[in-house]
Protein backbone atom coordinates (compact mmCIF):
# COMPACT_ATOMS: atom_id res chain seq x y z
CA UNK A 1 0.00 0.00 0.00
CA UNK A 2 3.00 2.12 0.94
CA UNK A 3 3.95 2.77 -2.60
CA UNK A 4 0.70 3.80 -3.62
CA UNK A 5 0.02 7.90 -4.43
CA UNK A 6 -2.60 9.07 -2.63
CA UNK A 7 -5.11 11.64 -4.06
CA UNK A 8 -5.97 14.82 -2.55
CA UNK A 9 -9.90 16.05 -3.07
CA UNK A 10 -12.16 19.13 -2.61
CA UNK A 11 -15.41 17.92 -1.37
CA UNK A 12 -18.69 20.09 -1.77
CA UNK A 13 -20.92 18.68 0.16
CA UNK A 14 -25.06 19.26 1.20
CA UNK A 15 -25.22 19.70 4.99
CA UNK A 16 -28.75 19.91 6.24
CA UNK A 17 -29.66 19.69 10.10
CA UNK A 18 -33.23 18.38 9.65
CA UNK A 19 -36.20 18.29 7.16
CA UNK A 20 -36.92 22.07 7.85
CA UNK A 21 -33.73 23.87 7.96
CA UNK A 22 -32.42 25.51 4.70
CA UNK A 23 -29.27 23.63 4.33
CA UNK A 24 -26.02 24.97 2.66
CA UNK A 25 -23.32 23.61 1.25
CA UNK A 26 -19.99 23.00 2.94
CA UNK A 27 -16.71 21.99 1.40
CA UNK A 28 -14.45 19.60 3.27
CA UNK A 29 -10.26 18.47 1.93
CA UNK A 30 -10.22 14.23 1.26
CA UNK A 31 -6.07 13.67 2.64
CA UNK A 32 -4.63 10.80 1.75
CA UNK A 33 -7.32 8.87 -0.30
CA UNK A 34 -5.77 5.64 -2.79
CA UNK A 35 -7.22 4.54 -5.95
CA UNK A 36 -8.90 1.66 -4.06
CA UNK A 37 -11.15 3.36 -1.33
CA UNK A 38 -14.86 3.04 -2.42
CA UNK A 39 -16.68 6.50 -2.58
CA UNK A 40 -18.31 5.33 0.91
CA UNK A 41 -14.80 4.88 2.29
CA UNK A 42 -13.29 8.45 1.33
CA UNK A 43 -16.44 9.81 3.04
CA UNK A 44 -15.50 7.89 5.99
CA UNK A 45 -11.73 9.13 5.58
CA UNK A 46 -13.05 12.39 6.03
CA UNK A 47 -15.45 11.73 8.70
CA UNK A 48 -13.12 10.43 10.89
CA UNK A 49 -11.11 13.90 10.45
CA UNK A 50 -14.23 15.53 11.14
CA UNK A 51 -14.92 13.54 14.54
CA UNK A 52 -11.51 14.19 15.50
CA UNK A 53 -11.46 18.08 14.95
CA UNK A 54 -15.11 17.67 17.15
CA UNK A 55 -17.18 18.47 14.02
CA UNK A 56 -20.26 16.89 12.96
CA UNK A 57 -19.59 14.41 10.47
CA UNK A 58 -21.51 14.22 7.08
CA UNK A 59 -24.38 12.03 7.87
CA UNK A 60 -25.47 9.53 4.62
CA UNK A 61 -27.25 6.04 4.39
CA UNK A 62 -25.38 2.88 3.37
CA UNK A 63 -26.23 -0.77 4.27
CA UNK A 64 -24.20 -3.62 2.55
CA UNK A 65 -21.20 -1.88 0.65
CA UNK A 66 -21.90 -4.40 -2.11
CA UNK A 67 -24.06 -2.82 -4.92
CA UNK A 68 -27.11 -4.83 -3.75
CA UNK A 69 -29.44 -2.96 -1.15
CA UNK A 70 -29.66 0.37 -2.92
CA UNK A 71 -29.81 2.15 0.59
CA UNK A 72 -27.03 4.23 -0.73
CA UNK A 73 -28.03 7.30 -1.88
CA UNK A 74 -25.74 9.88 -2.65
CA UNK A 75 -25.66 12.07 -6.49
CA UNK A 76 -22.41 12.88 -7.08
CA UNK A 77 -21.27 15.93 -9.36
CA UNK A 78 -25.19 15.46 -10.62
CA UNK A 79 -25.21 12.15 -11.58
CA UNK A 80 -27.54 9.68 -9.03
CA UNK A 81 -25.13 7.09 -7.58
CA UNK A 82 -21.75 9.21 -9.56
CA UNK A 83 -22.95 8.06 -13.15
CA UNK A 84 -21.14 4.83 -13.39
CA UNK A 85 -22.97 2.62 -15.62
CA UNK A 86 -25.14 -0.27 -13.52
CA UNK A 87 -23.19 0.94 -9.76
CA UNK A 88 -24.38 1.56 -6.83
CA UNK A 89 -22.26 4.21 -5.14
CA UNK A 90 -20.52 2.22 -2.65
CA UNK A 91 -19.07 0.19 -5.90
CA UNK A 92 -18.23 3.82 -7.32
CA UNK A 93 -14.33 3.34 -6.73
CA UNK A 94 -11.81 6.66 -5.99
CA UNK A 95 -9.84 5.47 -9.51
CA UNK A 96 -12.46 7.01 -11.39
CA UNK A 97 -11.43 10.75 -9.80
CA UNK A 98 -7.79 12.34 -10.14
CA UNK A 99 -6.01 13.91 -7.45
CA UNK A 100 -7.23 17.72 -6.85
CA UNK A 101 -10.42 16.81 -8.64
CA UNK A 102 -13.68 19.07 -6.95
CA UNK A 103 -17.09 16.63 -5.96
CA UNK A 104 -20.01 17.95 -5.33
CA UNK A 105 -22.02 15.70 -3.35
CA UNK A 106 -25.88 16.50 -2.73
CA UNK A 107 -28.89 14.25 -1.36
CA UNK A 108 -31.53 12.80 -3.65
CA UNK A 109 -33.63 15.64 -4.82
CA UNK A 110 -37.60 15.54 -5.63
CA UNK A 111 -40.63 16.09 -3.33
CA UNK A 112 -41.43 13.06 -2.43
CA UNK A 113 -38.45 12.36 -0.77
CA UNK A 114 -38.07 15.05 2.14
CA UNK A 115 -34.40 15.29 3.62
CA UNK A 116 -34.10 13.58 7.21
CA UNK A 117 -29.95 14.94 7.42
CA UNK A 118 -27.62 15.73 5.46
CA UNK A 119 -27.29 13.45 2.58
CA UNK A 120 -30.14 11.34 3.97
CA UNK A 121 -33.55 11.20 2.63
CA UNK A 122 -36.51 9.90 3.31
CA UNK A 123 -37.98 7.34 0.57
CA UNK A 124 -40.97 5.62 2.52
CA UNK A 125 -43.18 6.99 -0.09
CA UNK A 126 -41.74 4.28 -2.25
CA UNK A 127 -43.02 1.77 0.46
CA UNK A 128 -46.71 3.61 0.39
CA UNK A 129 -46.40 2.51 -3.42
CA UNK A 130 -45.65 -0.95 -2.53
CA UNK A 131 -48.09 -1.30 0.17
CA UNK A 132 -50.86 0.33 -2.70
CA UNK A 133 -50.61 -3.13 -4.59
CA UNK A 134 -47.15 -4.14 -5.24
CA UNK A 135 -47.80 -7.95 -3.79
CA UNK A 136 -50.29 -10.64 -4.68
CA UNK A 137 -53.05 -11.27 -1.98
CA UNK A 138 -53.81 -15.04 -3.50
CA UNK A 139 -53.87 -18.19 -1.16
CA UNK A 140 -50.79 -19.93 -1.51
CA UNK A 141 -51.65 -23.13 0.21
CA UNK A 142 -49.03 -25.50 0.96
CA UNK A 143 -45.99 -25.88 -1.04
CA UNK A 144 -46.62 -26.58 -4.92
CA UNK A 145 -45.13 -28.64 -6.68
CA UNK A 146 -42.56 -28.06 -8.68
CA UNK A 147 -43.69 -26.86 -12.34
CA UNK A 148 -46.83 -27.01 -11.31
CA UNK A 149 -47.20 -23.64 -12.57
CA UNK A 150 -45.53 -23.48 -16.07
CA UNK A 151 -43.86 -20.67 -16.67
CA UNK A 152 -41.13 -20.09 -19.89
CA UNK A 153 -38.15 -19.42 -19.34
CA UNK A 154 -38.02 -16.23 -21.22
CA UNK A 155 -41.11 -15.03 -19.50
CA UNK A 156 -39.65 -15.82 -15.97
CA UNK A 157 -36.36 -13.93 -17.14
CA UNK A 158 -38.43 -10.55 -17.89
CA UNK A 159 -40.15 -10.74 -14.85
CA UNK A 160 -36.60 -11.48 -12.98
CA UNK A 161 -35.68 -8.34 -15.47
CA UNK A 162 -37.87 -6.01 -13.87
CA UNK A 163 -37.66 -7.49 -10.01
CA UNK A 164 -33.98 -6.48 -10.11
CA UNK A 165 -35.30 -3.14 -8.98
CA UNK A 166 -33.60 -2.61 -5.43
CA UNK A 167 -36.07 0.20 -4.50
CA UNK A 168 -32.78 2.92 -4.24
CA UNK A 169 -34.45 5.86 -6.03
CA UNK A 170 -32.00 6.89 -8.12
CA UNK A 171 -34.77 6.73 -11.06
CA UNK A 172 -36.58 9.42 -8.99
CA UNK A 173 -33.25 11.24 -8.38
CA UNK A 174 -32.32 11.73 -12.14
CA UNK A 175 -35.71 12.22 -13.14
CA UNK A 176 -35.91 16.15 -14.12
CA UNK A 177 -39.78 15.84 -13.12
CA UNK A 178 -39.12 14.00 -9.77
CA UNK A 179 -41.21 10.83 -10.92
CA UNK A 180 -41.21 7.56 -9.54
CA UNK A 181 -42.53 5.86 -13.02
CA UNK A 182 -39.25 3.45 -13.72
CA UNK A 183 -39.80 2.01 -9.87
CA UNK A 184 -43.39 1.53 -10.07
CA UNK A 185 -43.36 0.56 -13.50
CA UNK A 186 -40.57 -2.36 -12.66
CA UNK A 187 -43.31 -3.18 -9.58
CA UNK A 188 -45.97 -3.40 -11.93
CA UNK A 189 -44.29 -5.39 -14.66
CA UNK A 190 -42.72 -8.14 -12.30
CA UNK A 191 -46.17 -9.06 -11.18
CA UNK A 192 -48.06 -8.48 -14.33
CA UNK A 193 -45.44 -10.83 -16.59
CA UNK A 194 -46.11 -13.71 -14.20
CA UNK A 195 -49.55 -15.66 -14.02
CA UNK A 196 -50.00 -14.93 -10.19
CA UNK A 197 -50.16 -11.46 -10.82
CA UNK A 198 -51.85 -10.81 -13.57
CA UNK A 199 -55.57 -11.84 -11.75
CA UNK A 200 -54.86 -8.64 -9.48
CA UNK A 201 -52.97 -6.55 -12.58
CA UNK A 202 -55.81 -4.44 -13.20
CA UNK A 203 -56.20 -3.07 -9.41
CA UNK A 204 -52.59 -2.88 -8.85
CA UNK A 205 -51.92 -0.49 -11.72
CA UNK A 206 -54.59 1.79 -10.90
CA UNK A 207 -53.88 1.76 -7.19
CA UNK A 208 -49.50 1.96 -7.87
CA UNK A 209 -49.94 4.91 -9.80
CA UNK A 210 -52.56 6.72 -7.99
CA UNK A 211 -50.33 6.60 -5.02
CA UNK A 212 -47.19 7.29 -6.83
CA UNK A 213 -49.29 10.80 -7.61
CA UNK A 214 -50.77 10.99 -4.36
CA UNK A 215 -47.15 10.76 -2.81
CA UNK A 216 -45.81 14.00 -4.70
CA UNK A 217 -44.12 12.45 -7.25
CA UNK A 218 -44.03 14.17 -10.64
CA UNK A 219 -45.66 12.95 -14.16
CA UNK A 220 -43.04 10.98 -16.77
CA UNK A 221 -42.29 12.94 -19.95
CA UNK A 222 -40.36 10.29 -21.65
CA UNK A 223 -36.58 11.98 -21.21
CA UNK A 224 -35.53 8.14 -20.05
CA UNK A 225 -32.87 9.96 -17.27
CA UNK A 226 -34.05 7.04 -15.16
CA UNK A 227 -33.13 4.12 -17.10
CA UNK A 228 -29.45 6.20 -17.28
CA UNK A 229 -29.33 6.51 -13.14
CA UNK A 230 -30.23 2.93 -12.43
CA UNK A 231 -27.74 0.81 -11.17
CA UNK A 232 -29.65 -2.52 -11.92
CA UNK A 233 -30.06 -1.17 -15.40
CA UNK A 234 -33.34 -1.51 -15.38
CA UNK A 235 -35.07 -0.44 -19.01
CA UNK A 236 -38.02 1.74 -19.95
CA UNK A 237 -39.51 -0.81 -21.42
CA UNK A 238 -41.20 -1.80 -18.25
CA UNK A 239 -42.61 1.74 -18.49
CA UNK A 240 -43.77 1.02 -21.50
CA UNK A 241 -45.51 -2.17 -20.26
CA UNK A 242 -47.06 -0.27 -17.13
CA UNK A 243 -48.66 1.96 -19.66
CA UNK A 244 -50.26 -1.18 -21.40
CA UNK A 245 -51.46 -2.34 -18.07
CA UNK A 246 -52.47 1.00 -17.33
CA UNK A 247 -54.76 1.14 -20.82
CA UNK A 248 -55.98 -2.44 -20.08
CA UNK A 249 -57.28 -1.75 -16.34
CA UNK A 250 -59.72 1.09 -18.67
CA UNK A 251 -61.15 -2.22 -20.15
CA UNK A 252 -61.45 -4.48 -16.86
CA UNK B 1 -62.89 9.57 -15.18
CA UNK B 2 -59.19 8.30 -14.51
CA UNK B 3 -58.08 9.67 -18.16
CA UNK B 4 -59.00 13.18 -17.47
CA UNK B 5 -56.64 13.16 -14.20
CA UNK B 6 -53.78 10.22 -13.66
CA UNK B 7 -50.65 10.57 -14.46
CA UNK B 8 -50.50 7.94 -17.32
CA UNK B 9 -54.11 8.99 -18.22
CA UNK B 10 -53.47 12.80 -19.61
CA UNK B 11 -50.09 11.19 -20.68
CA UNK B 12 -52.37 9.05 -23.17
CA UNK B 13 -53.76 11.63 -23.86
CA UNK B 14 -51.05 14.15 -24.72
CA UNK B 15 -50.16 11.13 -26.96
CA UNK B 16 -52.62 10.41 -28.85
CA UNK B 17 -54.12 14.28 -29.14
CA UNK B 18 -50.33 15.28 -30.48
CA UNK B 19 -50.13 12.31 -32.86
CA UNK B 20 -53.24 13.19 -34.28
CA UNK B 21 -51.54 16.49 -34.74
CA UNK B 22 -48.69 15.03 -36.56
CA UNK B 23 -51.21 13.00 -39.28
CA UNK B 24 -52.69 16.34 -39.89
CA UNK B 25 -49.38 17.95 -40.74
CA UNK B 26 -48.13 15.03 -42.28
CA UNK B 27 -51.51 15.04 -45.14
CA UNK B 28 -51.49 19.66 -44.64
CA UNK B 29 -47.58 18.45 -46.57
CA UNK B 30 -48.96 16.52 -49.11
CA UNK B 31 -51.46 19.37 -49.97
CA UNK B 32 -48.45 21.68 -49.82
CA UNK B 33 -46.79 19.76 -52.38
CA UNK B 34 -49.40 20.19 -55.12
CA UNK B 35 -47.71 23.70 -55.64
CA UNK B 36 -44.92 21.56 -57.63
CA UNK B 37 -47.13 20.88 -60.13
CA UNK B 38 -47.95 17.19 -59.95
CA UNK B 39 -51.84 18.01 -59.23
CA UNK B 40 -53.26 19.47 -62.70
CA UNK B 41 -53.81 23.28 -61.68
CA UNK B 42 -51.49 23.31 -58.83
CA UNK B 43 -51.87 24.37 -55.52
CA UNK B 44 -54.96 26.50 -56.76
CA UNK B 45 -56.94 23.72 -57.51
CA UNK B 46 -56.27 21.74 -54.65
CA UNK B 47 -57.16 24.54 -52.30
CA UNK B 48 -60.44 25.00 -54.23
CA UNK B 49 -61.10 21.36 -54.19
CA UNK B 50 -61.43 21.66 -50.35
CA UNK B 51 -63.14 24.58 -50.04
CA UNK B 52 -65.36 22.71 -52.46
CA UNK B 53 -66.08 20.17 -49.94
CA UNK B 54 -69.45 20.27 -47.67
CA UNK B 55 -69.54 23.03 -45.04
CA UNK B 56 -70.25 20.44 -41.90
CA UNK B 57 -67.06 18.90 -43.18
CA UNK B 58 -65.06 21.74 -43.24
CA UNK B 59 -66.23 23.03 -39.95
CA UNK B 60 -65.96 19.88 -38.63
CA UNK B 61 -62.53 19.40 -39.46
CA UNK B 62 -61.86 22.53 -37.87
CA UNK B 63 -63.56 22.54 -35.21
CA UNK B 64 -61.96 19.07 -34.60
CA UNK B 65 -58.17 20.12 -34.81
CA UNK B 66 -59.12 22.77 -32.59
CA UNK B 67 -60.22 20.25 -29.84
CA UNK B 68 -57.34 18.51 -30.54
CA UNK B 69 -54.60 21.36 -30.23
CA UNK B 70 -57.11 22.66 -26.60
CA UNK B 71 -56.54 19.26 -24.93
CA UNK B 72 -52.99 18.67 -25.93
CA UNK B 73 -51.76 22.52 -24.95
CA UNK B 74 -54.42 22.31 -21.71
CA UNK B 75 -52.87 19.15 -20.37
CA UNK B 76 -49.41 20.38 -21.35
CA UNK B 77 -49.22 23.40 -19.35
CA UNK B 78 -51.08 21.69 -16.35
CA UNK B 79 -48.23 18.53 -16.39
CA UNK B 80 -45.54 21.05 -17.41
CA UNK B 81 -46.50 22.94 -14.47
CA UNK B 82 -47.06 19.83 -12.11
CA UNK B 83 -43.09 18.42 -13.30
CA UNK B 84 -41.78 21.43 -12.47
CA UNK B 85 -42.85 21.09 -8.69
CA UNK B 86 -41.53 17.26 -8.93
CA UNK B 87 -38.11 18.73 -7.93
CA UNK B 88 -38.19 22.07 -6.17
CA UNK B 89 -34.96 22.30 -5.66
CA UNK B 90 -32.64 21.69 -8.52
CA UNK B 91 -29.02 20.12 -8.46
CA UNK B 92 -25.44 22.54 -8.15
CA UNK B 93 -24.46 20.28 -11.05
CA UNK B 94 -26.34 19.67 -14.32
CA UNK B 95 -25.70 16.30 -15.71
CA UNK B 96 -27.62 14.89 -18.84
CA UNK B 97 -27.16 11.49 -19.40
CA UNK B 98 -30.39 10.69 -21.87
CA UNK B 99 -32.54 13.84 -21.69
CA UNK B 100 -32.37 16.16 -25.17
CA UNK B 101 -32.72 19.60 -26.00
CA UNK B 102 -36.05 19.08 -27.48
CA UNK B 103 -36.94 16.34 -24.82
CA UNK B 104 -36.46 19.05 -22.04
CA UNK B 105 -38.20 21.91 -24.13
CA UNK B 106 -41.50 20.72 -25.17
CA UNK B 107 -43.01 23.45 -23.38
CA UNK B 108 -41.29 26.64 -25.10
CA UNK B 109 -41.45 24.35 -28.51
CA UNK B 110 -45.18 24.19 -28.51
CA UNK B 111 -45.63 27.22 -27.18
CA UNK B 112 -43.56 28.84 -30.11
CA UNK B 113 -45.89 26.78 -32.57
CA UNK B 114 -48.94 27.42 -30.80
CA UNK B 115 -47.58 31.13 -31.76
CA UNK B 116 -46.43 30.68 -35.55
CA UNK B 117 -50.02 28.77 -36.19
CA UNK B 118 -51.98 31.61 -34.70
CA UNK B 119 -49.60 34.11 -37.12
CA UNK B 120 -49.92 31.25 -39.88
CA UNK B 121 -53.77 31.24 -39.49
CA UNK B 122 -54.32 35.26 -39.85
CA UNK B 123 -51.92 34.73 -42.71
CA UNK B 124 -52.92 32.27 -45.41
CA UNK B 125 -56.65 31.19 -44.07
CA UNK B 126 -58.11 34.18 -42.62
CA UNK B 127 -55.82 35.95 -45.24
CA UNK B 128 -55.42 39.21 -43.03
CA UNK B 129 -51.39 40.07 -42.32
CA UNK B 130 -51.14 40.82 -46.45
CA UNK B 131 -54.60 41.86 -47.39
CA UNK B 132 -53.50 43.05 -51.18
CA UNK B 133 -52.10 39.48 -51.83
CA UNK B 134 -55.18 37.66 -50.15
CA UNK B 135 -56.03 35.18 -52.11
CA UNK B 136 -59.89 35.60 -52.23
CA UNK B 137 -59.53 38.86 -53.48
CA UNK B 138 -57.60 38.20 -56.78
CA UNK B 139 -59.81 35.37 -58.51
CA UNK B 140 -58.78 33.65 -61.43
CA UNK B 141 -59.48 31.30 -64.01
CA UNK B 142 -59.46 27.39 -63.42
CA UNK B 143 -60.20 25.88 -66.44
CA UNK B 144 -63.66 28.21 -66.69
CA UNK B 145 -64.58 28.68 -62.57
CA UNK B 146 -63.29 31.61 -61.26
CA UNK B 147 -61.00 30.36 -57.76
CA UNK B 148 -59.08 32.01 -55.44
CA UNK B 149 -55.24 32.56 -56.49
CA UNK B 150 -53.62 30.64 -53.40
CA UNK B 151 -50.39 30.84 -55.75
CA UNK B 152 -50.00 34.13 -55.81
CA UNK B 153 -50.87 34.88 -52.70
CA UNK B 154 -48.08 32.55 -50.99
CA UNK B 155 -45.56 33.16 -53.54
CA UNK B 156 -45.81 37.09 -52.70
CA UNK B 157 -45.38 36.19 -49.19
CA UNK B 158 -42.02 33.86 -49.69
CA UNK B 159 -40.52 36.20 -51.88
CA UNK B 160 -40.09 38.36 -48.89
CA UNK B 161 -36.86 36.86 -46.85
CA UNK B 162 -38.05 37.74 -43.35
CA UNK B 163 -41.34 35.94 -43.86
CA UNK B 164 -39.76 32.79 -45.59
CA UNK B 165 -37.48 32.82 -42.34
CA UNK B 166 -40.17 33.06 -39.72
CA UNK B 167 -41.91 29.97 -41.63
CA UNK B 168 -38.36 28.29 -41.97
CA UNK B 169 -37.52 28.62 -38.68
CA UNK B 170 -41.12 27.67 -37.47
CA UNK B 171 -40.65 24.10 -39.18
CA UNK B 172 -37.21 23.73 -37.35
CA UNK B 173 -39.17 23.97 -33.83
CA UNK B 174 -41.40 21.83 -35.44
CA UNK B 175 -38.69 19.21 -35.76
CA UNK B 176 -37.42 19.91 -32.46
CA UNK B 177 -40.59 19.44 -31.18
CA UNK B 178 -41.39 16.19 -33.12
CA UNK B 179 -38.19 14.67 -32.71
CA UNK B 180 -38.94 13.82 -29.01
CA UNK B 181 -43.01 13.58 -29.40
CA UNK B 182 -43.77 10.94 -31.80
CA UNK B 183 -41.68 8.30 -30.28
CA UNK B 184 -42.94 9.56 -26.99
CA UNK B 185 -45.92 8.93 -28.43
CA UNK B 186 -45.23 5.30 -28.81
CA UNK B 187 -43.44 4.69 -25.27
CA UNK B 188 -46.46 6.62 -23.83
CA UNK B 189 -49.28 4.18 -25.51
CA UNK B 190 -46.71 0.95 -24.40
CA UNK B 191 -46.43 -0.02 -28.30
CA UNK B 192 -42.19 -0.11 -27.48
CA UNK B 193 -40.18 -1.94 -25.96
CA UNK B 194 -36.28 -2.77 -25.88
CA UNK B 195 -35.94 -3.95 -28.95
CA UNK B 196 -38.06 -1.37 -31.27
CA UNK B 197 -37.13 1.53 -29.13
CA UNK B 198 -34.28 2.56 -30.68
CA UNK B 199 -35.75 1.75 -34.32
CA UNK B 200 -38.82 4.12 -33.00
CA UNK B 201 -36.72 6.59 -31.80
CA UNK B 202 -34.55 6.67 -35.20
CA UNK B 203 -37.92 6.40 -37.15
CA UNK B 204 -39.64 9.55 -35.22
CA UNK B 205 -36.87 11.52 -36.08
CA UNK B 206 -36.70 10.88 -39.65
CA UNK B 207 -40.59 11.53 -39.64
CA UNK B 208 -39.56 14.98 -38.21
CA UNK B 209 -36.74 16.05 -40.41
CA UNK B 210 -39.03 15.12 -43.41
CA UNK B 211 -41.29 17.59 -42.57
CA UNK B 212 -39.06 20.09 -41.87
CA UNK B 213 -37.53 19.79 -44.84
CA UNK B 214 -40.53 19.41 -46.82
CA UNK B 215 -42.45 22.21 -45.15
CA UNK B 216 -39.50 24.48 -45.82
CA UNK B 217 -39.28 23.86 -49.28
CA UNK B 218 -41.86 25.54 -50.43
CA UNK B 219 -40.74 29.22 -48.77
CA UNK B 220 -37.51 28.48 -49.40
CA UNK B 221 -37.85 27.65 -53.18
CA UNK B 222 -40.03 30.32 -53.74
CA UNK B 223 -37.00 32.62 -52.03
CA UNK B 224 -34.58 31.22 -54.44
CA UNK B 225 -36.75 31.63 -57.12
CA UNK B 226 -36.68 27.98 -58.36
CA UNK B 227 -40.17 28.24 -58.17
CA UNK B 228 -42.35 31.34 -59.34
Amino acid sequence: MSDHKTMTLTLIVWRQKNASDAGKFETYTAKNITEHHSFLEMLDCVNEDLIYAGKDPIVFDHDCREGICGMCSQVVNGAPHGGQDRTTVCQLHMRKFKDGDTIYIEPWRARAFPIIRDLIVDRSALDKIIQAGGYTSCHTGGVADGNAILIPKPVADEAMDAAECVGCGACVAGCPNGSAMLFTGAKVSQLAILPQGQGEAARRVMNMTNTMTECGFGNCTNHYECMAACPKGINVKFIARMNREFLKAQFA
Amino acid sequence: MQLLTSSIGRKILMAITGQAMVLFAVIHLLGNSSIFGWLPGGINAYAHHLHSMPAPVIIGFRLGLLLFACVHIWFGIQLTIENRGGRPQQYAVKSVQKASFASENMIWTGSLLVAFIIYHLLHFTFQVISPETAAVKNMVDLHGANVPNVLGMVVAAFQNLFVTLIYAGAMLVLFLHLSHGIQSFFQTLGWSNDRVQPFITKAGTLVALALFLGYAAVPLTILLRILN
